[in-house]
């Protein structure tokens, strides 16, 4: 059971790291946000299935700092005037465009 | 007894992780922001929520039980804010104009998608 | 274990890839948030190393609170960004930091790798001597009574930090509110996750503080937390900022330093030495510190990312903008 939690904390975090590609491609600085939420969240999840499968039980305890603060990025994002530097540079244009590979 | 826990929290985690697999396919694939937004949320709900669930069974008091609900419940919290202000910062200027706080604006077949799913 | 090491290997190219990423990009807000995820690896970093109080202060500090000054800072800078790529230094002097850079990185290096096998180490005598402090968490231990010097100039230079912040408001603004978080215009999510998130949040960092003194935690970790809280209610327009001409908050500012340099001062006579405890005494003085400490690293926190106080009717502009 040890090797299969942790082999599923290594498989969550290799996924939302994956997702950091967003943030080197944009386009806008709202995807990068959602980058990095998505690490957050995903962190959360690895560090919970660490902490179980290790019985360390401050691992977890890091999980929960990371989850009561997990939208202070997006707090700050917005607050830090993420709408009027971003509002141009966000890709809102619809589903009808398809994305440059 | 033991055997039909330890099965439940692999058929559980593995689920989780599939939906963190999918948001973030989504979040690579998806054609915009709004959307991605969409797809970002599973992880947040539904992944750690799966994470957790399958992980009941293997926490050992109930001090453990609570710890985790409490994590997914403030991951929950924190999603749904964080979706409503990152779509309220990235929502176009001229949709304050055309939406009415019942009828999506025209043409934007994802803009109910991303302010109520969270 | 290798999978393991496969995992650190992994890790460790992310580490620096977005390292990489963040000094290499040209506008200074999608660095700022690259900047946050790198945090959240860091924390992960730190909880692969073993040093979960670490991974506590990167995860309350890298994800709460720095975030939200950079993103502020970048935010008001962005005006003068274009201005500043247009002013690029030139090619000698480019090829000048780089040489520098290069030779401090691998002077770093050298140290590292210069270190005698095992490296030089006290941690056997402190584990041995712990007990004395009635302490059960060993980074307490050596911060609170082996290090304490440090501990102690580490709490008063953030007063200082705070007087330089507050340095900068112009003549007129002396004695108001800080006016550096301008309340979010957004519409109704932000101050309800500020009505639902402190009470779990105030829990939290209470027992981070609480179990600091057995289980990784401390008083740090625990007021980054309180401070983060602090803010989102200012940011959400709940509560203004206090001004800087209240007393009680400076009060406040201060408690923690002069609650540590007075037991401090009387451990000269009591214990024979200037920061010593009485043996019998040891743990309820360094948990009466730490609560201490506690308010006042909070309360500096929370101002630091306030900012510098502005005049009344400026204050008043700002605010009126949230709707």
């Amino acid at each position: 059971m040890t090797t299969f939690l942790l082999g599923a904390a290594a498989f969550i975090l290799g996924t939302v790291t994956l997702g950091l590609v967003r943030i080197l491609r944009g386009p806008g600085n709202a995807d990068r946000m959602l980058a990095a939420q998505l690490l957050g969240t995903g962190g959360v999840a690895a560090l919970l299935l660490l902490g179980v499968a290790t019985g360390v039980g401050a691992v977890s305890e890091v999980g929960l700092l990371l989850a009561l603060l997990a939208a202070f990025g997006s707090v700050a994002f917005v607050t830090g005037g993420g709408r009027s530097s971003d509002a141009s540079a966000a890709d809102t244009r619809g589903a009808a465009r398809s994305e440059p590979e | 007894m033991r055997l039909a826990l330890d099965l439940f929290t692999i058929v559980a985690v593995t689920l989780g992780a599939i939906f963190f697999l999918a948001g973030t396919v989504g979040l690579l694939r998806f054609p915009d922001t709004l959307t991605r937004l969409h797809a970002l949320t599973k992880a947040d709900n539904l992944g750690l929520g799966l994470v957790v669930l399958g992980l009941l069974p293997q926490a050992t008091a109930p001090l453990g039980w609570i710890g985790l609900i409490a994590v997914w419940l403030l991951a929950l919290l924190s999603g749904a804010t964080v979706g409503q202000l990152l779509a309220e910062a990235v929502r176009p200027p001229e949709w304050d104009q055309t939406r009415t706080p019942d009828a999506p604006p025209v043409g934007h077949p994802n803009a109910p998608e991303a302010s109520s799913h969270d | 274990m290798t999978s393991a090491l496969v995992v650190d290997a992994a890790l460790v190219l992310l580490v620096l890839g977005l390292a990489l990423w963040i000094t290499a990009a040209r506008a200074a807000y999608g660095a700022a948030v690259g900047f946050v995820a790198y945090g959240l690896l860091l924390t992960l970093v730190w909880v692969r190393l073993a040093a979960v109080d670490v991974a506590m202060t990167e995860a309350a500090l890298g994800s709460g609170l720095t975030g939200l000054l950079l993103l502020g800072a970048a935010a008001r800078l962005a005006p003068y960004e274009a201005d500043e790529h247009r002013r690029r230094p030139g090619t000698v002097l480019r090829v000048l930091v780089g040489v520098l850079c290069a030779a401090i990185a691998a002077g770093l290096a050298a140290v590292v790798l210069l270190l005698p096998d095992p490296a030089p180490s006290q941690a056997l005598a402190v584990a041995a001597h712990l007990p004395a402090t009635g302490l059960g968490n060993p980074v307490t231990g050596v911060l609170m009574a082996y290090r304490a010097v440090d501990t102690l100039l580490e709490s008063v230079v953030l007063v200082p930090a705070l007087i330089g912040v507050w340095s900068l408001s112009t003549e007129m603004g002396w004695g108001g509110r800080p006016g550096f978080l301008t309340p979010c215009r957004s519409g109704s999510a932000l101050p309800l996750l500020a009505r639902v998130l402190p009470p779990f949040g105030i829990l939290v960092g209470i027992h981070l503080v609480w179990a600091g003194a057995d289980d990784p935690g401390g008083k740090f970790q625990g007021a980054a937390v309180l401070a983060a809280m602090w803010i989102l209610v200012m940011v959400a327009g709940l509560r203004e900022p206090p001004p800087v001409s209240d007393r009680l908050m400076r009060f406040l500012l201060v408690v923690g330093p002069l609650c540590f340099i007075g037991i401090g001062a009387a451990g000269i006579r009591l214990a024979g030495a200037f920061l010593a405890y009485p043996e019998a005494y040891a743990k309820p003085l360094i948990l009466a510190i730490e609560a201490g400490l506690t308010i006042s690293v909070t309360a500096v926190l929370g101002l630091l990312l306030a900012g510098p106080p502005v005049p009344e009717p400026q204050y008043q502009r700002q605010s009126r903008r949230r709707s």
